[in-house]
């Protein structure tokens, strides 16, 4: 196998606003043509990782090499080499859809000749033939989506930062969002996306979960499905969900609670109250139960037993 | 740097300028309408000044005097007042800045003894207006003498004396009318330049900031000095057209004499708007809001231009430590500059000094321009 040299290198970066520390130590190497999904919640530092990785933010600590750039130093360098579409979206809705694309087109100096079939292709992926003449602010969130994307690979970025590039996007276009990402990153594009949407996971080639700046938990979504949440995995329809959260964080057994939709997910350790003690449990306490079932952990069930408490299983995968 | 980027830059900030209705009508609005009030509003000329009559005698002879005064035009009689107490409410209401009050013994006295006084009041609350007022009353009476005293001396055969007598004969250069207006205008035009050059820039960065597209603009390769340029070219040919209108206007509309040179006025005028389009600018990089950049622009340039640069209040006049002020007003170097184009036809050459004033600040302006903005956003 021949030395690839990793698309991003990022150690110990850190970030610190006054006395909130927004990055911390992170640790992440991401090969060429990798999808990895960023998650965490809101907060976590996602998209602050993403800024100091785009040159925007200056770092506090810590270094980190996009297509071989340092960030801190050489940000205009690196500038040339990504796409990035920032978490609000960003291009010009007093523009048409043709204008915000030759306007980044320029910035980006994409060469006069390639111009327009570049062009053409930024259009025919956002789904956007036929109304290039329309002003940008008219258009759905789907679409404004799509061509920023198109924006930012206009000059064939080999490296792309999408911060929550779907949030706010209809279930549909998000899927399609996602095959454009697959189709990029077949031709060798390395792509960090984040996203709060936990079924946007699973389209990851690796997924990094963040808390609190830290890396929490890195591994493709198999990997981290089969990590052990330290008891077995209920599902159970009760109400008012509110008050049967509250009740079972303290009872022994319950290694954790957390509210799915509109279902309770409960861990169970061995030792503790069972699941068929459940429905007469919080019954007793005027909660209306039916009994649990139990249930293979989705990616979201991992990040919350990740994420709540004091697990630190950094590095364990 | 990269012509390329700029010019994408520029292109892209012409059609958001075109499409915005707020800067279109602070580029080509805001100078008619500051043109129409500031060219008609403000005039130092006292004309037909408000003028109350208290003719005790209405003689032949006081009527003679009052014609006197309405006749050149400077006068108007407003009332024609009966009693002394009529005087006092014309004088309250502010129905008269003056009345004249002419004794009911004024012929007579006039008669005998050769010389009979009048009365003049001044409604002395408008300073400016009762010193010119003033001086025009003083004028008329004194031309009346002098017209008395020549018939009188003619009447009775008395020749001139030859000796022991001065006159000063007159004559004024470049304003031969005596027009405010021609004083005023070029003024106007500086006024407006500084304002609506500082206005319009002031947008350009903090748009970005405000619409968040900052941040998709600072990630792709474009420099900070690209982003300038870019930015203030198509506000640049704004001032210049901006200042062609003035121009325009003022010679052709308001009749304001141009003796000097197309070349003189064009090179001096892009030296003003570096100068302005770059305040603008400084200011939109430091207010992330349209509306707080476009204030503190108002502010920063309305106050200062329109009292400290010459334009109405004369800095000559003004006390010392104000007149040092002014060195840092830099509207008050293209005032001057531009009255002296207009109304003299200076060349460059004898412009140096404004112009040298000027040049500094552009050089200032430049320098801290391609510092402000940072493509960061920490």
């Amino acid at each position: 196998m021949t030395m690839v040299e990793p698309a991003i290198i990022i150690q110990g970066l850190t970030k610190r606003f006054q006395d909130f520390t927004a990055v911390d130590h992170l640790d992440l190497t991401i090969n060429q043509g990798e999808i990895v999904g960023f998650i965490g919640p809101n907060g976590a530092g996602k998209s602050t990782t993403i800024r100091m990785l785009c040159g925007l933010l200056q770092p506090t600590e810590g270094q980190a090499f996009v297509a071989g750039f340092n960030v801190g130093r050489q940000p205009e360098a690196v500038r040339e080499h990504i796409g990035y579409m920032s978490q609000k979206f960003s291009l010009y809705g007093d523009l048409t859809v043709r204008e915000n694309l030759r306007f980044f087109g320029g910035l980006y100096r994409v060469p006069r000749h390639d111009r327009g079939e570049r062009m053409a292709f930024a259009i025919a992926m956002a789904g956007l033939a036929g109304r290039e003449d329309v002003l940008v602010r008219t258009l759905a969130s789907g679409w404004k989506q799509r061509l920023a994307l198109g924006c930012a690979i206009l000059h064939r970025p080999p490296v792309l930062f999408l911060d929550e590039p779907t949030s706010g996007v209809e279930p549909e276009a998000r899927r399609q969002f996602w095959d454009l990402i697959h189709e990029l990153a077949a031709g060798g594009v390395t792509t960090l996306v984040s996203t709060h949407y936990m079924d946007e996971a699973e389209y990851c080639n690796r997924v990094a979960l963040i808390n609190r700046g830290k890396l929490v938990a890195i591994g493709s979504p198999s990997e981290l499905r089969g990590h052990q949440l330290g008891g077995e995995l209920f599902e159970m329809d009760c109400a008012p969900l509110g008050a049967a959260l509250k009740v079972l964080t303290d009872v022994p057994g319950v290694e954790e609670a957390a509210i799915f939709g509109d279902k309770l997910h409960i861990v169970l350790s061995a030792g503790g109250i069972t699941a068929g003690d459940l429905p007469g449990f919080l019954g007793a306490r005027g909660i209306h139960a039916d009994p649990p079932r139990r249930v293979t952990p989705s990616l979201e069930d991992v990040f919350v037993h990740l994420v709540s408490g004091s697990h630190e299983t950094r590095g364990a995968f | 740097m990269n012509i390329r980027r700029v010019f994408a830059m520029a292109f892209k900030e012409t059609l958001q300028v075109w499409r915005d209705p707020r800067s279109l009508a602070i580029a080509l609005l805001m100078p008619v309408m500051q043109m129409v009030m500031l060219g008609y509003g403000v005039s130092l000329d006292i004309k037909h000044v408000p003028l109350c009559v208290y003719d005790q005698e209405n003689s032949q002879e006081s009527r003679a005097i009052v014609e006197r005064f309405t006749a050149p035009g400077w006068f108007s009689i407003s009332q024609t007042l009966v009693s002394e107490a009529d005087l006092r409410n014309a004088m309250d209401r502010g129905e008269c800045s003056m009345a004249i009050v002419i004794p009911v013994d004024f012929s007579r006295t006039l008669a005998t003894t050769g010389s009979a006084p009048i009365q003049a009041i001044f409604d002395a609350t408008d300073v400016n207006t009762t010193n010119i007022a003033l001086g025009y009353a003083q004028g008329t009476v004194a031309q009346a003498n002098a017209q008395t005293s020549a018939q009188w001396k003619a009447a009775h055969g008395v020749h001139p004396s030859p000796v022991g007598q001065v006159d000063v004969e007159p004559s004024t250069w470049f304003n031969e009318t005596l027009d405010s207006r021609n004083f005023i205008i070029p003024g106007v035009v500086a006024v407006i330049l500084a304002l609506v050059g500082a206005q319009l820039t002031s947008l350009t960065i903090s748009r970005e900031w405000e619409r968040g597209t900052m941040e998709q603009l600072i990630s792709t390769p474009v420099t900070a000095l690209e982003v300038m340029l870019g930015k203030l070219m198509p506000y640049f040919l704004i001032g210049l057209l901006d200042a062609a209108f003035c121009l325009v206007s003022a010679v052709y509309w308001f009749d304001v004499p141009f003796r000097g040179s197309l070349g003189t006025l064009f090179v001096t005028t892009v030296l003003f708007l570096i100068v302005v389009l770059g305040i603008g600018y400084l200011i939109s990089v430091r207010i992330r809001s349209q509306l707080g950049a476009s204030q503190i622009a108002l502010l920063v340039t309305m106050l200062p231009t329109t009292l400290l640069s010459g334009y109405t209040f004369p800095i000559e006049q003004m006390p010392a430590p104000i007149q040092a002020i002014t060195l840092i007003v830099y509207p008050r170097y293209y005032v001057t500059i531009l009255r002296a184009i207009f109304l003299k036809g200076s060349s460059l050459p004898d412009l140096w000094a404004p112009l040298l004033g000027l040049f500094i600040f552009a050089l200032i302006i430049i320098w801290l321009a391609t510092r402000a903005f940072h493509k960061r956003l920490d």
